[in-house]
């Protein structure tokens, strides 16, 4: 009696039975329900992020934001959504009228698929698969299909142009985030999601895999097109980039589906790195759990925000070099050391028995691969330091030869 | 839930996941005012006409990232069985571990060298 207080979804199946339906038509349903209640939950929510993501931005650039419509302007998105719902929207000519219908559909559905795998609580999670991560992963390469479908279909050049500048950006990205991935699974031993966050009640992962952590969130920012890596929307090179001939509604769910990414990347960052939903007291109160995953994803969100008001955005040039020359190798490298200190640790015989929820007896190992974790960043600062002299000091050398082989042309004549 | 329920799970979310999506697209349809015309339709309706072919060939560079990636998304898939298992192995297994990530990261000094990184 006391399971149907924590998840009624569950016990619906048995009353349903109960009342006379088979159980293929009781387990059909208790699963739909299950799929409305997740999937709808980030469509309502995006309504909310617009308006939490205006707001931030506003603040920070000493404006006020959103208040006209609705208490605080909180049905400012609603009334913008209503606007989209009545324009017009237009199929180019030429363009390839399926896909280009259904690029805004599949984009939405990249995310929403995510949603599936994500553990609210103890109780309550979609589908815990036993390969929840590679599904989280292969989920969100869909959205890079979204995109070049959206470019492609088009018939337009600029639109071409800048799906293709995209998906080199999302598939190189998304290197660095698979290998910074792969520490936790190192340390847990499991691709579910569910026995990631179970491996984290007695320690967080951003403590042992800081470096994964660190790596997770910037190439998260590149994935999801926020800034400094927003040249997803290159209004000033591109016009507008991928999305430039769509109008009305399906434009605005390529909007809602950009802001609902960067809450479930977030998200994923909080149950991956950040413990998901352990804390005091979870175990017994599973909504607890809930609260505590929606305030550590709201942390972050927030600090993603204000990221996106503060910092410029980079060169693509710059931001490929960035990835290829620094995320993927220092990810690689990272991955070893790991792998290399949990050996070790085991060796020793101090890492924590699988399934130790008890702080004290993760903190050995936790240390070490910290200590190691703050190494390579040291290591990482220095090198780039003696690179950047090497650099300035040949940039130096370079500009004296000119010096000097001008002042002897000159004083011929 | 058991392993069955878990992808019917999918499934049925997979289905669903279609059509939310397409709600307000249908919404849209009935409300918005549909006026057609051959100047509205143009590609790039308020600028200059494409000239030419839209789907040209563009950057040979864009090739050469999807080449490379496409190097490493199959060696992760190795990699991904390799970390799960990670816990019950011994020690032998950090250095074919090491050994195959090596290889990997040989394909990346390789194309580095050849200057293939290069954003040009």
């Amino acid at each position: 009696m006391e399971q149907a207080c924590i998840n009624p979804i569950e016990t619906l199946a048995a009353c349903l039975i109960s009342a006379g339906a088979t159980a293929e038509l009781a387990s059909f349903v208790q699963i739909l329900i299950g799929v409305l209640l997740i999937s709808a939950f980030p469509l309502v929510l995006v309504i909310l992020l617009i308006w939490v993501e205006r707001k931030v931005a506003a603040r920070v650039q000493d404006r006020l934001g959103p208040n006209r419509v609705g208490p605080y302007g909180l049905l400012q998105n609603v009334a913008d959504a209503v606007k989209l719902i009545l324009k017009e929207d237009i199929t180019p000519a030429g363009a390839d009228r399926v896909i280009y219908n259904a690029a805004p559909i599949v984009a939405m559905l990249s995310v929403l698929l995510i949603w599936a795998v994500v553990p609210f609580s103890p109780a309550h999670i979609g589908a815990d698969l036993s390969i929840g991560l590679l599904y989280f992963v292969a989920i969100s390469s869909i959205g890079t299909l979204a995109i070049m479908m959206a470019g492609w279909a088009s018939n337009n050049k600029y639109a071409l142009l800048g799906a293709f500048r995209v998906v080199a950006q999302l598939v190189s990205y998304e290197v660095p985030m698979v290998v910074a991935l792969l520490v936790p699974v190192l340390l847990a031993g499991t691709l579910s999601m569910q026995a990631l966050v179970r491996a984290q009640i007695g320690m967080w992962f951003i403590v042992p895999c800081l470096v994964s952590a660190i790596i997770f969130y910037i190439s998260n920012l590149a994935e999801t097109g926020r800034a400094p890596f927003d040249l997803i929307e290159a209004e000033s090179e591109l016009v507008a980039g991928y999305n430039i001939e769509y109008s009305g509604m399906k434009f605005g769910l390529f909007m809602a589906n950009e802001f609902m990414h960067a809450f479930t990347a977030n998200l994923l960052f909080a149950v991956l790195f950040l413990g998901g939903w352990s804390g005091p007291g979870a175990e017994q109160y599973p909504l607890l759990g809930f609260v505590y995953l929606m305030l550590k994803t709201g942390v972050v969100y927030i600090f993603s925000l204000i990221l996106r008001a503060t910092v410029p955005r980079v060169r693509i040039d710059h931001m490929m070099a960035f990835n290829w020359k620094f995320l993927v190798p220092v990810s690689i490298i990272n991955l070893l050391i790991a792998a290399l200190l949990i050996q070790i640790t085991r060796l020793f015989g101090i890492a924590p028995a699988p399934g130790e929820t008890d702080f004290v007896a993760h903190l050995p190992q936790a240390l070490i691969l910290l200590l190691g974790n703050l190494a390579l960043i040291g290591g990482i600062i220095q090198a780039l330091r003696s690179s950047g002299r090497r650099d300035r000091l040949a940039e130096q050398a370079r500009s004296r030869a000119d010096e000097t082989a001008i002042i002897p042309a000159g004083s011929g004549d | 839930m058991s392993l069955v329920n878990e992808w019917a799970f999918i499934g049925v979310f997979v289905a669903v996941a279609w059509v939310l999506p397409a709600l307000p697209l249908v919404v849209a349809r009935i409300f918005q005012p549909r006026k057609p015309n051959a100047i509205k339709m143009q590609t790039y309706e308020c600028g200059v006409e494409t000239v030419g072919d839209t789907w040209v060939q563009f950057k040979v560079q864009y090739y050469i990232y999807g080449l490379i990636f496409l190097v490493f998304d199959i060696e992760l898939i190795f990699l991904f069985p390799w970390a799960m298992a990670y816990n019950r192995l011994d020690f032998f297994a950090f250095g074919a571990g090491f050994l195959f990530i090596f290889l990997l990261a040989d394909a990346l000094i390789y194309a580095w060298r050849k200057n293939a990184l290069e954003w040009a």
